[in-house]
């Protein structure tokens, strides 16, 4: 049988690992190639997917050597004894027992093709939209019970009628698209492979708040999904999703691509407004609060890719749908992120409540280097260290609250037992005095001190007396600080010295 | 630089402003186009930009040194940048960085090692990018390999 049409992702991290050269491999040997997402199974990648009547059979790691023994496969036998045969992807464990929602078209679809979006499902949530008042749209977000998926977990209902019931001739919706935490990559993911809900869910979030102009907020390290995104936005203006008449309805809505410059902290709402009007991007202090007064002063809903991801199945599905995943008040599902020392890296979507072992043991199969799992950083930089024996806290905002730790935007840093935790610690301050912006002073010197304390404490001088001095030093941050950079900070240094106190209390040999 | 070259670099940082005026908070996209077609931010150019977009000179300098993006030296012939995040330092990361730092001049003339957090592709660590192009799963010999044409 002759190949007619492959799926070789185009996702960065599958370019990482050589799915550019594989396609083209691909191409050359007269197969049609579609450049989709990623599934998700980073380990596999690249993972290539080859049509058959039985469903896209998918084929792990590929080479650039192994696409002409690919291509000149005869039968599907032949396809299904290549070694690297993963079977029909959509049957594979690691994705069925998943609740892909947010992720359900994620390397499914053609990026490129705003039918290939239409014919999955796409823009019916925009569609219904539109049918009702904005106050309705806004109420069947509240009684979806969706929660902000930046790592802040306000409740997007009531922050959207904030912006819905300020006057103003002119709002603004942002999109936080600034996923600068070490561990998580979903955002990036979901916009690279299915950017169209990202621009349906800003459209509906315009239409719900009397917004007329948005702005997608993107850090400069993602390339590839600015390309995507912006493709995607070109392709949703031609068809009239965007636009001066949006589907006809007579709302008016257009959309911007701005890209950050490498400076972490504009990931911090505040710091994203000011860095898209064009300034440092400093911490702006609260109130009022960006809903009133956000992008040059007008009220401006601002919310996190993933959380806008979410609201075209609201709005297709109904608010109730949404809210009956989950647990507690913490509805609908999450994206885990597994990262870092990880058998099997990659993203899981599965209702809140899911816990940490689980997530780590059975969908991430251990530490990629196979010795045991010491420890690991859940919800970023600025998250804490959870100890191994920790592993079964179950993973939704209060639950997390509980336990001292945070959810954050789902990513999770899995270390072995070679980990030193004293280091850890020293570069979470290193990263901070590094990113600070610089406008308060426990954030901005803080940092700069942490890092000579640890490292008093890592050479043996005084440790009892620095542990002390450090102990104080996290708590004026976390009380003095603008923003979570400088108050969150502490979080990783404290949870490493509660819980793993042998790092920082080794003998040092004299001299 | 000659008078004329640096007339014409004037004169095309102008008009890069320029196309610009009409979007709100132009700045930043103004200095991305600046680096992108002059691989860098002179003081020159922070003067120019200030006048097109009627800013001061010192607020356009402000938002230029706080960006690691915008920088203000020539760039070198070939650069590697290396991801210090977490997740990265959990699979080598931090050795990979000092190690590749130390031994730049083998990499061939005119390298420069840079260090970047977080290129969102933390399941496939240690993460890079060589000339700006993303790769995942270095190693020492990796990158040697990558960077084969500049020796």
């Amino acid at each position: 049988m002759a190949l007619t049409k492959v799926f070789v992702p185009g996702d960065a991290a599958a370019v990482s690992v050589g799915a550019d050269e594989v396609a083209a491999a691909f191409e050359a040997a007269g197969a049609s190639v579609v450049r989709n997402g990623s599934r998700g199974m980073l380990w596999l990648e690249p993972l290539v997917e080859v049509e058959s009547d039985r469903g896209r059979i998918g084929f792990a790691n590929v080479e650039v050597a192994d696409v002409l023994d690919l291509v000149s496969s005869r039968s599907h036998s032949d396809l299904l004894n290549h070694p690297g045969c993963v079977g029909v992807v959509d049957e594979h464990p690691w994705l069925t027992s998943q609740r892909r929602v947010s992720f359900a078209r994620v390397g499914v679809v053609d990026p490129a093709s705003i039918a290939d979006y239409e014919a999955h499902g796409g823009w019916a949530g925009l569609r219904r939209a539109l049918s009702l008042s904005p106050a309705e749209v806004v109420q069947e977000v509240t009684d979806s019970g969706l929660r902000g998926r930046g790592g802040a977990g306000f409740p997007a209902g009531i922050k959207w009628k904030t912006v819905l019931e300020t006057a103003s001739e002119l709002k603004f919706v942002a999109c936080n698209f600034d996923e600068g935490d070490s561990g998580t990559f979903a955002d990036r993911m979901v916009v690279e492979g299915d950017p169209f809900t990202l621009i349906e869910g800003m459209t509906i979030a315009a239409h719900a708040v009397g917004a007329t102009e948005g702005y997608v907020y993107v850090r400069s390290e993602y390339p590839h999904a600015v390309a995507a995104l912006r493709r995607a936005i070109d392709a949703a203006y031609t068809h009239g999703y965007l636009g001066a008449d949006v589907l006809g309805s007579g709302h008016s809505f257009d959309l911007h691509v701005r890209v950050g410059a490498g400076a972490y902290i504009c990931g911090e709402e505040s710091s994203m407004l000011d860095s898209l009007e064009g300034k440092r991007g400093e911490v702006r202090a609260k109130p009022p609060i960006p809903a009133i007064s956000g992008l040059w002063g007008k009220p401006t809903a601002v919310n996190n890719v993933l959380t806008l991801c979410a609201v075209p199945m609201i709005l297709a599905d109904g608010g109730a749908a949404y809210a009956a995943l989950g647990t507690g008040r913490s509805r609908g599902t999450q994206v885990f992120q597994l990262a870092g020392n990880i058998k099997q890296g990659g993203i899981v979507e599965l209702p809140f409540g899911v816990s940490l072992r689980e997530l780590v043991d059975h969908y991430g199969g251990g530490t990629l280097t196979g010795r045991p799992a010491r420890a690991a950083q859940v919800g970023g930089p600025l998250g804490a260290y959870v100890p191994a024996s920790g592993f079964d806290v179950p993973m939704d905002y209060e639950a997390m609250a509980e336990a001292g730790a945070m959810l954050g935007h789902g990513g999770i840093v899995l270390f072995d037992e070679t980990v030193d935790m004293a280091r850890m610690a020293r570069f979470a301050m290193e990263f901070c005095s590094i990113e600070s912006c610089g406008k308060c002073t426990p954030c901005r010197v803080g940092s700069t001190r942490g890092v000579e304390t640890i490292d008093r404490i890592i050479a043996g001088q005084d440790v009892q007396a620095n542990l002390v001095l450090l102990d104080d030093l996290c708590d004026t941050m976390t009380k003095g600080s603008l923003c979570a950079m400088g108050g969150l900070t502490p979080m990783p240094v404290q949870s490493a010295i509660k819980h793993f106190p042998e790092d920082f209390e080794r003998e040092v040999a004299p001299g | 630089m000659t008078t004329a070259a640096a007339t014409d670099r004037v004169a095309l940082v102008r008009a890069i402003a320029q196309q610009h005026l009409t979007e709100r908070g132009p700045l930043l996209p103004v200095l991305h186009e600046v680096v992108e077609e002059l691989g860098h931010v002179a003081r020159e150019d922070v003067e120019a930009i200030a006048d097109v977009l009627n800013l001061s000179v010192a607020e356009v300098h402000g938002v230029v040194s706080f960006y690691h993006d915008f920088r203000t030296t020539p760039p070198a012939a070939h650069r590697v940048a290396l991801c210090r995040g977490e997740a990265c330092q959990s699979v080598g990361a931090e050795e990979l960085y000092a190690e590749t730092r130390g031994r730049s001049a083998d990499l061939g003339d005119g390298v420069e090692i840079a260090e970047v957090f977080c290129l969102g592709n933390c399941a496939l660590g240690p993460s890079g990018t060589v000339d700006g192009r993303l790769h995942g799963r270095l190693s020492a010999d990796r990158i040697d390999a990558l960077t084969e044409g500049w020796r």
